[in-house]
């Protein structure tokens, strides 16, 4: 099993990521620079948080432009797993793999805080060892992660249970007051049709030890190795 | 010949515009009385195009693969000489 991590120019969490995914996790991880392309097979690759081209045109604009990103798609369309987290998660819809879009907070300032999500699917390689329902605690960091999409995107989003997050109360309501930057929904995780894609604005990596005041985030990666082992 | 296309990026009605609300608010704030506010972004290229026409479709292009997101833009081209 291999995992890959994507570096662009302004990524920050390609370290973390890829720590948790080798001494956490256990699975041998490459830092790929996106000048480099993809060389190898991989199980999963990884768009890590940052800010990709300092957030210029808009957040994941540019870097859904370079070519790296054809290989990804071209890993997603023959089944590999593709997890976006933060920068990863708006590269991920500006390339198109997952419809919508991650635009200016509601309230237009940097969020950094721990909030709490939904788990709504627990079908997808990214969630499957979640409980459906569970309430998880994972930090979000962002300006841009407000998550718009018109009507009938996101009425097939739920339809085919293609949300896998939303932001919610402690006790799992989803309402105004849990929605931290006025996603459309409190959505702010999302599948592509076959869920081997996976955007989301909360960071997993800084949930993946108890050192880090939660571990909640570690099922995502954990979830990614055991859909691996089984292939 | 080299043609200046004139495009501007702004959101799509309705959209919430954050940043647009915020201005408004610092204007009131100065005593300016306004009754909306819109922020739109202004990219101004030079295109070498053989006709005004092929330099519009080039800026148009360039709108649909990158300056603008479908998912809450909507843009206005000009082309001058």
């Amino acid at each position: 099993m291999r995992f890959a991590v994507i570096q662009f120019g302004g990524s920050n969490c390609d370290l973390d990521t890829q720590y948790i995914c080798e001494e956490i996790c256990g699975v041998d991880t490459d830092l790929i620079w996106y000048k480099d392309g993809i060389k190898n097979d991989y199980d999963a690759i990884i768009i890590p948080g940052g800010f990709s081209y300092g957030d210029y045109l808009r957040s994941g604009a540019i870097a859904a432009k370079t070519d790296i990103m054809q290989d990804i798609q071209s890993h997603a369309s023959n089944g590999g797993l593709v997890l976006g987290i933060c920068n990863g998660a708006q590269i991920g819809c500006e390339t198109g793999l997952i419809e919508g879009i991650f635009t200016r907070n509601r309230y237009p300032k940097f969020i950094s805080k721990p909030v709490c999500l939904r788990v709504e699917n627990n079908i997808s390689p990214f969630t499957s060892i979640y409980q459906k329902g569970e309430v998880i605690h994972i930090p979000i960091a962002h300006k841009d992660g407000r998550y718009v999409a018109p009507k009938d995107v996101t009425s097939r989003l739920n339809k085919n249970n293609q949300i896998a997050l939303r932001f919610c109360d402690q006790n799992g309501n989803v309402n105004e007051e849990s929605n931290p930057n006025g996603s459309k929904e409190n959505i702010t995780g999302v599948l592509n049709r076959d869920m081997n894609v996976m955007v989301m604005m909360p960071h997993p990596e800084r949930a993946s030890e108890m050192l880090l005041g939660s571990e909640d985030g570690l099922k995502i990666f954990k979830s990614m190795v055991s859909y691996s082992e089984k292939m | 010949m080299i043609y200046s296309a004139k495009i501007t990026i702004h959101l799509k009605k309705g959209m919430l515009d954050p940043e647009a609300q915020a201005i408004r608010h610092a204007l009131q704030n100065l005593g300016f009385a306004t009754q909306n506010l819109s922020s739109a972004r202004l990219f101004e290229i030079g295109i070498e195009a053989k006709s005004a026409d092929s330099a519009h479709k080039e800026a148009e292009k360039m709108c649909e693969r990158l300056l603008a997101n479908p998912v809450i833009h909507d843009y206005t081209i000009e082309v001058r000489e």
